[in-house]
């Protein structure tokens, strides 16, 4: 598939800090991806850099072919949607309401939709006469995600964009996501720290720690990666034997172990006979153990690049 | 969790579509000769990606249970039924008779008892419209 975001050695440093650490990425056209990493894992610097919003400190990205930082050209076929959205004048015109805001996206990007716009505001109970400046934290982020979904822009970046959101509102990006994605395929990129609750929006996931790419894959190949094994300890010990374990804990006569690799049908036919009991780990420990620093870490990039 | 409508967080998501479509098929809710739900409304359903609903969808037509028919979607296969009706009685002894036997050794029943039990619950069932 054809890439439509890129990076390569991508480096950017603040002063002796180093945000992004020699990051090589492609993303497919058309897919929707999991960004996935710690806060202070650099994932808003990336999303802020291949927005055109900041300069890369060396290496290149590439978003629909080009450099975004101004360009106007990929700009306007990008929606970058920050955690906690500011919106351009909003200080200085008091009476910059909902409606404006949207108006001035509808000018800017070509695709934008406004029946979809206001049937989101709708959902969102987010009237559109209500002034910027006196909206709540979680009113601002509906605002944010109505503008980056009704852009439908080719290149569609949302930086954890559901601060002070509700579970019932965020099931509604959730879903309104999806089904406009159906109806109209796009490029998403989502950052996002509640993973056990956006995991199965993804198809690929890209895990970031300390700047660098921990893990770059499917969503669906991650699954089943790694499996939570318990049971008495005597039996884990003999069924772990000889296999990489992240992690053991026991708790008396009884023990859990993590162990990396797929499960084949005759372990799972031992693991019965020995009275073990077999739980796939979820995206969101798969995602601790790869960001966690631990011995983990390798285990996973290790198998994931093989 | 108020993701995914019912699937496991933990396991394949594709596989766990792909069985859910064969066990439908195979309780004859979706018959013979039925569209099947489209990759689109799968993802929208079940709340997960489409291009993982549609994979779930391919594992079906790739065993020739689903027929592609072109430019209007995927239907249930003349058959696909009695195949799947056949593949669950072989997987019946894995599936279910394994882990009972298991369990009643932890528990430490002996065959005798486990027959008599099941015995016992059938016999209860009995007039009882299931």
């Amino acid at each position: 598939m054809t890439p439509a975001i890129s990076a390569t050695g991508l480096t950017r440093k603040y002063y002796d800090q180093v945000a992004l650490d020699d990051v090589h990425l492609a993303i497919g056209a058309g897919t929707i991806t999991g960004l996935l990493g710690r806060n202070g894992a650099g994932k808003t610097t990336l999303l802020r850099i291949l927005g055109g919003q900041e300069f890369p400190s060396s290496g290149s990205v590439q978003v629909l072919g080009a450099a975004p930082a101004e360009n106007q050209d990929v700009l306007r076929r990008l929606v970058l949607v920050r955690e906690d959205q500011t919106y351009p004048d909003y200080q200085g015109y008091p009476n910059f309401k909902v409606s404006h805001a949207l108006r001035a996206a509808s000018f800017f990007y070509p695709c934008w939709d406004a029946d979809l716009a206001s049937s989101l505001l709708e959902d969102f109970r987010l009237p559109a006469n209500k002034a910027i400046k006196s909206l709540s934290r979680g009113q601002r982020s509906s605002l944010g995600i109505t503008i980056g979904l009704a852009a439908r822009a080719e290149v569609t970046l949302f930086d954890e964009p559901y601060a002070g959101l509700d579970a019932v509102a965020r099931q509604i990006f959730y879903d309104r996501l999806l089904a406009d994605y159906a109806d109209f395929p796009r490029t998403v990129l989502l950052s996002t720290h509640l993973i056990d609750e956006a995991a199965a929006l993804f198809e690929n996931v890209v895990v970031i720690d300390r700047g660098r790419v921990m893990l770059d894959t499917a969503a669906d190949g991650l699954r089943g990666m790694a499996t939570t094994v318990s049971g008495p300890v005597l039996a884990v010990n003999s069924f772990t034997g000889g296999r990489p374990v992240w992690e053991r804990r026991g708790l008396g006569s009884q023990a859990s172990a993590v162990i990396v690799g797929q499960i084949s049908p005759e372990d799972r036919e031992r693991a019965r006979s020995l009275g073990l009991d077999l739980t796939p780990l979820s995206l969101q420990q798969l995602v601790v153990q790869a960001s966690g620093g631990s011995a983990g870490a390798g285990a996973v990039t290790g198998r994931a690049s093989a | 969790m108020p993701q995914m409508a019912g699937l496991d967080e933990g396991g394949s998501l594709f596989a766990q579509v792909a069985e859910r479509l064969a066990g439908e098929i195979a309780d004859g809710g979706l018959a013979e000769g039925e569209r099947v739900p489209s990759s689109n409304e799968l993802a929208a359903f079940y709340r997960i990606n489409p291009a993982t609903a549609a994979k779930g969808i391919h594992v079906l037509a790739d065993e020739g249970l689903l027929e592609k028919q072109r430019g209007i979607g995927m239907f249930v296969a003349t058959g696909a039924r009695q195949r799947l009706l056949a593949r669950r009685r072989a997987e019946f002894t894995e599936r279910y008779v394994q882990p009972l036997l298991t369990e009643a050794a932890r528990l430490g029943m002996d065959t005798g008892e486990l027959i008599a039990m099941i015995k016992d619950a059938s016999s209860e069932r009995e007039g009882v419209p299931v």
